[in-house]
């Protein structure tokens, strides 16, 4: 495989390029063939059950947190503890609202459909995500997940773009980028690999939400030169670029390293052990192979779901820090070698891998 | 000519449940709500093509086990996105503890 940088790269990972079309005459494409392990059904239905109360105690708790540490932070003003108390709500903000769109985008966050689209659309609004793109994007990313050419979500490229992943840990790309795609929704387009995947009849929600978030900025900004104070902007938006460090550090576990073009998630997804502030933070995505391969789980129930399928799985890392001394080198050795992926052991009596029968994955990773 | 079909018994379906049905190559979902009724669709998801059987059944809801699309199970119509295409119905009776499907 020979090495791609620059626009080549970009082209090479592009929903309207070549590879798209490759992996769909590969028989990669379509989400059809992808390994799961075996549950009884009885089991099964067991831990697909949903229940409103973890979600609810978790949401008034995350609320209750976001709501405490802006109050005191305004309160505390031009003092240093208002510093902390930004930084964790910055942090709660701009970190934990990415788990509540995931969860609450699957519909499995809540049992109650009406609670489950309410704060899908609060968090998608934080995460300055439109609802409507972002859903089919991510149908997308579980129909295709890692597949070049297919799945806009591949957060760490072969090579990886270093400079913008440090970047992002501060927003600095991802902030202007975001904004710039409210501004184009709002203009009635959509961006041209959204084009791709999001259907023609959901167009109008997308440029409706994005006026209202255009008209919600505008006062932000509005209330920042009326004030001549930026806490307007660190309690709306600002926590997107001071906030997002934590999501970067947790999202870049989920497969950077690891197998594309592959059909089995156990190839190209990782699960880790965290601590409760962090499984809090992160609604349990940790357990990121069995969200992949069973999505219909809610959150609550992916330790559960884990202690069920680890014996067919490569061993849980045992924190982040373990993950990231396995995920810094093999990203360090994709900028010369893009053909390398972490393939990890499974444990004795485990399904074998599945790797589409035409090889490519062995071969090109 | 479309005639009636032995799909399975009626204890093969818990309730609040679903089961996969195969006839003539094609695939049913036949369904068993939480009121005692039976039900049967088509076997496969409208969005893309995954199984229903492996789905959720919440009263009369069937969630699809790979997006979590949704339909009503009684009519057919999509209820919750990715799925935007409703699934398609199959009459069922039963019959001495028989479940059957006019296909």
């Amino acid at each position: 495989m020979t090495a791609v940088m620059g626009r080549e790269r970009l082209k090479y990972y592009s929903l309207t390029g070549e590879q798209g079309e490759r992996a769909v005459s590969d028989g990669l494409a379509g989400g059809s063939d992808w390994f799961r392990s075996d549950i009884e059904r009885k089991r099964m239905k067991e831990l697909m059950r949903r229940s409103d109360f973890p979600a609810v105690r978790d949401t008034l708790l995350w609320f209750g947190l976001l709501v405490g540490f802006a109050a005191a932070g305004v309160a505390l003003w031009r003092s240093w503890p208002a510093f902390i108390c930004f930084a964790i709500y910055g942090v709660l903000y701009g970190t934990a609202s990415d788990s509540r769109w995931h969860e609450c985008g699957h519909g499995t966050a809540f049992k109650n459909p009406w609670l489950n689209d309410r704060v899908y659309a609060i968090a998608s609004f934080m995460d300055m995500r439109d609802p409507t793109v972002w859903r089919w994007s991510h149908t997308r990313h579980h129909t295709d997940t890692l597949i070049v050419g297919r799945d806009r979500e591949i957060a760490v490229m072969r090579p990886a773009r270093l400079a913008r992943l440090t970047a992002n840990l501060f927003g600095l790309l991802e902030f202007p980028h975001n904004l710039w795609e409210m501004v184009v929704h709002a203009s009635g387009h959509l961006m041209p690999d959204e084009r791709t995947f999001v259907p023609a009849e959901e167009e109008r929600k997308v440029f409706r939400t994005a006026r209202v978030w255009c008209v919600i900025y505008a006062l932000m900004v509005a209330a920042c030169v009326v004030t001549h104070s930026v806490v307007p902007f660190l309690l709306i938006g600002g926590p997107r670029i001071y906030g997002v460090w934590l999501l970067e550090i947790y999202a870049l576990t989920q497969h950077a390293g690891l197998g594309e073009n592959v059909l089995d998630h156990r190839l190209n997804t990782r699960t880790l052990y965290m601590g409760r502030v962090n499984r809090f933070l992160y609604w349990n995505m940790n357990y990121h192979i069995e969200h992949h391969m069973f999505p219909m789980v809610p959150y609550h129930r992916l330790a559960d779901l884990h202690e069920q399928v680890k014996h067919d799985m490569p061993e849980a890392y045992p924190s982040m820090w373990a993950a990231y001394k396995e995920i810094i080198p093999a990203v360090l050795r994709q900028l010369k070698d893009q053909t390398y992926y972490i393939r990890r052991e499974l444990p004795p009596g485990a399904a074998p891998y599945r790797v589409p029968p035409d090889g490519r994955a062995v071969l090109e990773g | 000519m479309p005639t009636w079909v032995a799909a399975c018994a009626t204890e093969d379906i818990d309730v609040e449940d679903v089961i996969g049905f195969r006839h003539e190559d094609r695939d049913y979902a036949i369904y068993r709500t939480a009121e005692g009724d039976f039900f049967a669709t088509d076997g496969h998801c409208t969005h893309e093509r995954t199984l229903l059987c492996d789905g959720l059944v919440m009263g009369r809801v069937i969630e699809c086990p790979k997006h979590n699309g949704r339909f009503d199970i009684p009519t057919g119509k999509a209820i919750r996105a990715p799925v935007l295409e409703d699934v398609q119905t199959f009459p069922t009776k039963v019959e001495d503890g028989t479940v059957f499907v006019f296909v």
